[in-house]
């Protein structure tokens, strides 16, 4: 370690290394440790208005998180069946879009890495990018209008028949589970794009000389290679997906609440940073053991993903 | 089981490019045929025509004298070792050799005895649970050689496997494949572009150049016996004198070169040559003489250059008057040292039957 150190001051120079260590450590210091912890701190606190904070009536408690689990002590039932369902789904939903991405991803990377040839595989490669420079908000409203009683889709299957009056695709959330699943497509593709594509072609031919069939051929020769991309993939969708605001605030029906939505109206309607912190803390850390008990099932080490 | 493998008028082309033009070969059951030639002069390029991955542009591929015409690499009865072996990185060295058997559904148990019995067939016994990364080049070329052979194929194809391997294995390999070939029996179809592998090894050797077979033959012909220009100047050393045919007589041709008359075989091509046409003839170092008093069909007065010890042999290398190549000469060192000395002026001699006349063409790089 102390060799390692060594060697980076004098390859780098004293001043650029001690540059990049202070930035590096301030940047990881503010905008990553202090923040989580000034929020981890908030959530185990009583709700009191800020001219009282850091005074004897702001102590530390545990009632958020009772309260997310239990409701308020007012209500009827023993549990805070609301919020629990909303967490739930939240949840629940960001797997399943996960999985859809994975389903769409992986033919994609899989057909840019070893089918497409040159310029039409960089064509393809720019059809997908060039949407996301548009603004996250903007491509949730255009979902949103595409998905309307009057929008294209809806025009389109009642024009052929298929349909005889518009079905309402935001109320059942198709709207929703389309716009999530397209918001993060991006950073399911490239991590399994770039694994798929660090095959061998020779291994693929191999599996088929030797008599396998195409879907075998993926089952045990390419996506055991890609799993670290899949995983790094399905790692931040998931994470992005649980967390997501934007799409669910615009593509979500009525009575369908994502969880940051609730925590969003904690901090902003309800003023109840405590409740908000808590709520965040319990949605961060449920999706990081969710993360690691699948890399665990999925036998892949962190230092794969980061690969 | 065995099958023969025939390559009826196949051409392959890239575009314009033609990788393969006309190649017309019968390679028997159960023999070792190698295919010789320069760096991309086509050799893949045909033997992925056979094993399915390509289909000829024109012409036919039969195997066991069915035609290979929209059969998939997957249901030919072929197994390719690639140039790069392309073993699973990700599976143990039993499931690599076994993974034909699970393709088949046969279960584990019988894949894993029959993975067994394939590491004692290539002397890795018990090695099976290793993973691909933890064994040697040699032990990994072996290991490729068992799972295609678990595929139990009628025909064996190898490209340029060795190529990858030190020396001292190259050849201790050359040994051992040839044996693995004889105990199984089947067709093993081998690519290479060294001589020495395709020589030693094959029953019957195709030299290649840019997607033309210039020859076929047992390695004693296509060494004593070369058809070509380019198939004389790629196997083996040769001293080469450009001349005109001047007069034919039967089997043999006086040729007008830079460095005096000389008479050599003609070679027995489809090309023949006649008197006027442009001719190279070949003479092999070994065949060369310094010629004192004894008679000779040819001499040629050459300047001593160079010469150099070899351990077994000497070279020695002449400056010959009209040739703006060195002329070199190897002979047995019996003991007995040598007469002559760098700048000494002497006569070479050699038989007509030594020496070949082939009509002027190609030439291998050097
Ligand atoms: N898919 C392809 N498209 C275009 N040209 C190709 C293709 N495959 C091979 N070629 C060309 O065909 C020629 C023969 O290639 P091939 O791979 O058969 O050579 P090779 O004899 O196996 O050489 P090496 O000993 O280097 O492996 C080369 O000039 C190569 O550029
Ligand atoms: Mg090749």
């Amino acid at each position: 370690m102390g060799r390692y150190w060594q060697e980076f001051f004098l390859r780098n120079g004293t001043a650029l290394a001690l540059y990049l260590l202070i930035s590096v450590a301030c940047w990881m210091l503010l905008m990553i440790i202090l923040p989580q912890i000034f929020m981890l701190d908030f959530s185990f606190r009583t709700n009191v208005p800020p001219p009282l904070w850091g005074t004897e009536a702001h102590g530390y408690t545990l009632e958020h998180y009772q309260y997310m689990v239990y409701g308020s002590a007012q209500s009827t039932d023993s549990y805070n069946f609301v919020d629990l369902s909303v967490f739930g789904r939240t949840i629940l939903t960001a797997i399943f879009v996960t999985l859809i991405d994975v389903a769409l991803c992986y033919p994609v990377a899989y057909y840019l890495a070893h089918v497409a040839s040159g310029g039409w595989a960089r064509l393809m490669v720019m059809a997908l990018i060039v949407p996301f420079w548009v603004n996250e908000l903007l491509r949730a409203f255009a979902f949103k209008i595409m998905f309307g009683s009057t929008g294209i889709i809806n025009n389109f299957l009642v024009a052929i028949g298929i349909l005889d009056q518009p079905f309402d695709f935001i109320r059942n959330g198709v709207a929703l589970y389309s716009g999530l699943s397209y918001a993060y497509i991006l950073l399911m593709i490239f991590p399994i794009y770039n694994a798929v594509e660090s095959l061998d072609k020779n291994q693929i031919e191999a599996a088929r000389d030797l008599g396998c069939p195409w879907w075998r051929i993926h089952w045990r020769v390419v996506i055991p290679h890609a799993k670290p991309g899949i995983t790094s993939g399905c790692t931040m969708v998931f994470m992005l997906t649980a967390g997501a605001l934007a799409a669910p605030q615009i593509l979500g029906g009525p009575s369908s609440l994502w969880f940051t939505q609730i925590i969003y109206q904690a901090f902003n309607q309800a003023g109840n940073w405590a409740r908000g912190s808590a709520y965040a803390i319990i949605l961060l850390s449920t999706s990081i053991i969710f993360v690691l008990c699948m890399m665990k099932i999925f036998k892949v080490k962190l230092g794969e993903i980061a690969r | 089981m065995s099958a023969d493998v025939q390559l009826d008028q196949v051409w392959i082309r890239f575009g314009d490019f033609v990788a393969a033009r006309d190649v017309n070969i019968h390679i028997q059951e159960g023999e070792f045929f190698s295919f010789l030639g320069p760096s991309g002069c086509g050799k893949t390029t045909l033997l992925r025509a056979v094993s399915g991955f390509s289909e000829p542009s024109e012409g036919r591929v039969l195997i066991g004298g069915r035609d290979m015409a929209g059969i998939g690499p997957n249901k030919r009865p072929t197994a390719l070792i690639f140039q790069n072996l392309a073993l699973f990185p990700l599976m143990t060295v039993w499931e690599n050799i076994a993974f034909s058997l699970e393709v088949k559904g046969v279960g584990t148990k019988e894949r894993r005895k029959k993975a067994e019995e394939l590491l004692e067939l290539i002397a890795l016994p018990g090695q099976g649970e290793k993973m691909v990364s933890e064994l040697s080049g040699g032990q990994k070329q072996r290991v490729a050689i068992a799972r295609a052979l678990a595929a139990e194929p009628d025909v064996l194809l190898l490209d340029e496997p060795l190529s990858a391997l030190d020396l001292k294995l190259r050849q201790h390999m050359r040994t051992e494949l040839r044996a693995i070939q004889q105990r199984v029996g089947i067709t093993f179809i081998y690519i290479t572009h060294d001589q020495g592998e395709a020589l030693t090894m094959s029953d019957h050797v195709a030299v290649m150049s840019q997607g033309i077979i210039q020859q076929v033959g047992d390695g004693n012909t296509i060494y004593d016996q070369p058809e070509t220009a380019f198939v004389a100047s790629f196997v083996g050393e040769n001293n080469l004198f450009k001349g005109k045919v001047s007069e034919i007589s039967g089997d043999y041709a006086l040729v007008d070169t830079s460095a005096g008359n000389i008479r050599a075989r003609t070679s027995k091509g489809e090309e023949r040559l006649s008197a006027g046409d442009e001719a190279y003839v070949f003479i092999r170092p070994e065949s060369l003489k310094i010629a004192n008093a004894s008679k000779f069909d040819n001499r040629i007065g050459a300047n001593i250059k160079q010469q150099e010890f070899e351990g077994s042999f000497w070279q020695v290398f002449f400056d010959v008057e009209g040739s703006d190549r060195d002329v070199k000469l190897s002979t047995v060192n019996d003991g007995s040292t040598l007469i002559h000395k760098v700048g000494d002026r002497v006569d070479l001699g050699f038989s007509a039957d030594m020496a070949i006349a082939t009509p002027a063409g190609e030439l291998a790089a050097e």
